[in-house]
């Protein structure tokens, strides 16, 4: 038994922003209530001045196991999650080879099964190699229990084969994660298209590479009732077709990540790599609307793409280095960052990093109602840190939040009952 | 590093006799003034090659040539420096081949200068002979150089520093004898 | 005084230090012109051309620049198609590095290259031109050329023409000018234009007589031919026709307004051959002065400038 003491809970799917204690036995939680009793024999973990959340959950990151183990394997990634309070993640098929059939989601679980140490649900791949041309096994691949396929890292191009991916994946009912990029306009574009890739010579990707595809895949998603999941959201366009495509009721979704949320493209000034990511840090103009879309709900989820790359691969020139910066650690003082300056309320926080996810790809749980697996978040919202690359367990350094003063982390990580984090220590081997 | 005044070892009067002195000594040395010219080292041997190209008109009724010689760039001491010196222009705008060059300086001192500007006026060309004009000889020197024509010789402590003031570039004429306090 | 480590860009130099570059260079530009064109300044020192893009004059003109100082130079020409093939520019510069270089000029297809090697290193960087970033040398000495022939820079209209997007020289020079009070207007094509350059404070004109009328300088950009075959105009032609600096348009500009272009001209196409070879042209002054402001760049960078020192 254990027992978490004190804390102001927030679970918006129960509809609780509350001081809580919460009783967990056996993964599940078995009570909440003020002031309970400590049982004999119960473990107590004093949360007083913390918050408590249900279980984190990314849905999109990338562990690089099986074929890509020198960036992250699926052992590094995970406890990289535990440290970011992350409970359950969502990897992306962009392995080597690509995680387009039953055997290979398969093999990721097995894997996960003897290192992992957060769940993890791996996403199929939409196109067999993810190379665009011919539909993946979806329907096997979500009988071994994928929720999504996405061919993450490019774009699905053909519209074609995009209409037919979303038709057949509804059949199972698995949700169509799309990265959105019109790859003509994006050319080799290696920052925000904008004043300051002018600026500094660097070719630019603009929002409208974005944004064209975004709109083409809702109107491919509306036309099949098909669900519809925009990856890393990041133009304001993009935003703002997916609103108007809400309001009149099509089954799209959309995630952001904390980087967009928190850096523009003057980050990439000094030509620092690990500001390079795909798609771009944009503008002010972009990130503005971006906070918007996330605090007036248009954005279900937070998610960190999570992209790890090796030191020797990101210390080249900016044009030559790959996309991608590792997220899963610094989520959440980011996050927190804007619920301290008031533009976004802890309650929608938490749910577009728990609950949203959840409850668009099915997965468990995203709240603390007695009953649910005892996936719990215990965050010390005063604990401040400036992380140096040994700190991070992740074996990709790729973050541009590297020396920076970070406030806010998570200081217990529990996955069904089981402690991986405590204190900002790892308890798993 | 601060410089506290100790002495004043020429006023405006010495240095004008110097200057009258040091211009007779080289229309002696040199049996006139055939074939001679005057090369100022930046920045104080300037002044003192324009003073002494009016004295030798005023004796001889002849206007040298005079030159402007910047010896930044010839100085061998430019890799133990923090900072570099602001590079002057050089303006010579005769020839000097098979010229009598009379380097006009306001101190000799360790003979590096010297030993710079020689560098810097054999690129420039080949002359006849340098001579080589100081209002101040104050010893201590570290090469094979002397002058051929000296306003005075004084004896110095390496701790001092002879200070040479031209009104052109000080507002006042006199020689200061300076002493480097910690 | 002469503060930094590296020389990387313009646009992060103060006026100040862009005049003291101006400035060191004119008593070079006496030297270039001597019977004996060495001073024995940089004995001992040495300056390793790193160029992973071809060039002959720049690279020459830093080669005789160090020579003159009496500098050690030692081309090294990388020839690769692809920025990740073979060593990485880390590697390479640390190489170098332990070697004893003391300053590194680097030429780099990639923009910010230069900021990647000043990072890894212990030698003084000096950008050749990086991508589409910068070019700080070539703006220096256009600056130098300008001065040379008008004077100051305050009250001057420079008309930038050509494939501003992809020019590094461009962007020095909109930095370099506009920080010593000149006027900067750049006209081209729409589609060679960069995103939101209006906000650097320059003139963007689309017509090219307008661009030209009033200007004291008009600084002419070599057009890359393979930009035609993506598409960013029709073609060569076309663009000769709109956009060529001609003498019928000379003569829109200021009378005696100067013509500088950075090399190497495709005759006939941003320029004709009677502009480039013409009275008000200062095309190959600038080649000179290419040498001398680079001898002021080592030079400083050995060191720095204070006025005097006690003797």
């Amino acid at each position: 038994m254990f027992l978490v003491k004190g804390g102001m809970l927030i679970d918006p799917a129960a509809g609780i922003k509350a001081v809580r204690d919460i009783l967990l036995q056996d993964g599940r939680v078995v009570e909440i209530g003020e002031h309970l009793e400590i049982p004999e024999g119960a473990e107590v973990y004093d949360a007083t001045g913390k918050l408590v959340t249900p279980g984190l959950i990314d849905v999109h990151v990338h562990l690089r196991e099986p074929g890509l183990e020198a960036k992250e394997t699926i052992a590094s990634g995970t406890r990289a999650a535990a440290m970011g309070g992350f409970t359950a993640v969502c990897c992306m098929p962009n392995t080597n080879p690509v995680t387009d059939s039953l055997a290979l989601v398969e093999a990721v679980q097995s894997i996960v099964r003897r290192d992992g140490a957060v769940r993890v649900f791996p996403i199929g791949s939409i196109t067999k190699g993810s190379a665009g041309q011919e539909l993946a096994e979806i329907g096997d691949m979500a009988q071994a229990g994928v929720r999504a396929v996405s061919d993450d890292g490019k774009p699905v191009s053909r519209a074609e084969i995009m209409r037919l991916a979303l038709e057949y994946a509804k059949m199972f009912g698995v949700t169509v994660i799309s990265h959105c990029e019109e790859q003509s306009l994006a050319g080799d574009g290696v920052m925000h298209y904008g004043p300051m890739s002018a600026m500094l010579g660097l070719k630019g990707i603009p929002a409208a590479a974005e944004e064209v595809m975004v709109a083409r895949d809702i109107i491919l998603a509306e036309a099949s009732g098909a669900r519809l999941h925009i990856a890393h959201i990041s133009a304001k366009g993009s935003l703002e077709l997916v609103r108007a495509a809400k309001a009149r009721g099509v089954k799209v979704s959309c995630e952001v990540t904390p980087h967009h949320l928190s850096l523009s493209d003057e980050a990439v000034s000094g030509y620092s790599t690990s500001t390079k990511v795909n798609p771009p840090l944009r503008s002010l103009e972009h990130i503005t609307a971006l906070r918007q879309g996330l605090a007036d709900g248009t954005i279900d989820c937070i998610a960190t793409d999570h992209a790890p790359h090796t030191l020797e691969e990101k210390a080249v020139e900016f044009a030559a280095a790959p996309f991608g910066l590792v997220g899963l650690e610094t989520a959440v003082p980011l996050i927190l960052d804007m619920v301290r300056n008031n533009e976004l309320d802890i309650e929608r926080a938490v749910a577009a990093l728990s609950s949203n996810p959840a409850r668009i790809f099915g997965l468990p749980g995203g709240t603390l109602r007695p009953g649910s697996p005892a996936d719990l978040t215990v965050i010390d919202p005063d604990l401040e840190l400036v992380l140096k690359p040994e700190d991070l367990k992740s074996q990709g350094k790729n973050s541009p939040f590297l020396g920076m003063a970070l406030i806010g982390f998570p200081v217990l990580t529990m996955v069904e009952g089981k402690v991986v984090m405590r204190d900002r220590n790892l308890l798993v081997d | 590093m601060k410089l506290v005044e100790k002495n004043q070892i020429m006023d405006q009067d010495a240095m004008r006799r110097a200057v009258t002195r040091i211009a007779h000594e080289i229309i002696e040395k040199n049996k006139g003034t055939e074939g001679l010219v005057l090369v100022g080292i930046r920045r104080r041997g300037v002044p003192l090659a324009v003073r002494l190209q009016a004295k030798i008109n005023e004796i001889e009724g002849i206007n040298l040539p005079l030159g402007v010689l910047d010896i930044t760039l010839y100085r061998d001491d430019l890799t133990t420096l923090d900072h570099q010196p602001v590079v002057h222009r050089t303006e010579v705008p005769f020839g000097i081949q098979g010229k009598k060059v009379v380097l006009v300086d306001d101190v000799l001192y360790t003979g590096r200068t010297a030993r710079a500007a020689l560098d810097a006026i054999i690129d420039l060309g080949r002359p006849q002979q340098i001579q080589l004009a100081v209002l101040v000889d104050r010893g201590h020197r570290e090469l094979p150089i002397r002058a051929d024509y000296v306003g005075k010789n004084l004896p110095t402590s390496s701790k001092e520093v002879v200070s040479v003031r031209v009104m052109e570039i000080d507002q006042e004429d006199r020689v200061v004898l300076n002493e480097i306090s910690d | 005084m002469w503060k930094r480590k590296d020389l990387l860009g313009i646009k992060e130099l103060s006026a100040d230090e862009i005049n003291q570059i101006l400035d060191q260079a004119v008593p070079m530009k006496d030297i270039i012109k001597r019977d004996i064109k060495k001073v024995p300044t940089l004995r001992g020192k040495s300056v390793i051309n790193l160029f992973y893009e071809p060039s002959t004059r720049t690279r020459t003109s830093f080669e005789l620049a160090g020579k003159y100082l009496s500098a050690d130079t030692v081309n090294i020409a990388v020839s690769t198609s692809s920025v990740v093939k073979g060593e990485t520019l880390i590697d390479t510069g640390k190489t170098i590095d332990v070697m004893g270089a003391d300053i590194v000029v680097i030429r780099h297809q990639a923009s910010g290259a230069p900021h990647l090697l000043a990072k890894h290193i212990k030698a003084k960087v000096i950008n050749a031109g990086d991508g589409a970033h910068e070019h700080p040398t070539q703006a220096l000495l256009d600056l130098f050329t300008i001065k040379e022939a008008k004077g100051a820079f305050e009250g001057l209209t420079v008309t930038i023409l050509g494939d501003i997007l992809h020019s590094r020289v461009a962007r020095s020079n909109i930095w370099g000018l506009s920080k010593l009070g000149a006027k900067v207007r750049v006209a081209g094509p729409s589609t060679l234009m960069p995103p939101g350059i209006k906000e650097w404070g320059v003139e963007v004109y689309h017509r090219v007589e307008e661009a030209l009328e009033g200007a004291d300088v008009v600084n002419v950009l070599r057009l890359q031919l393979e930009r035609q075959q993506k598409g960013l105009f029709p073609t060569i032609r076309e663009y000769a026709r709109q956009w060529g600096l001609n003498a019928r348009r000379v003569a829109l500009a200021k009378p005696g307004a100067l013509v500088l272009h950075p090399g190497p001209m495709n005759r006939g196409v941003e320029i004709s051959p009677d502009v480039a070879d013409g009275l008000q042209s200062l095309i190959t002054e600038q080649v000179t002065n290419g040498v001398a402001v680079r001898m002021a760049i080592l030079y400083l960078m050995s060191g720095g400038g204070v006025a005097d020192v006690p003797r």
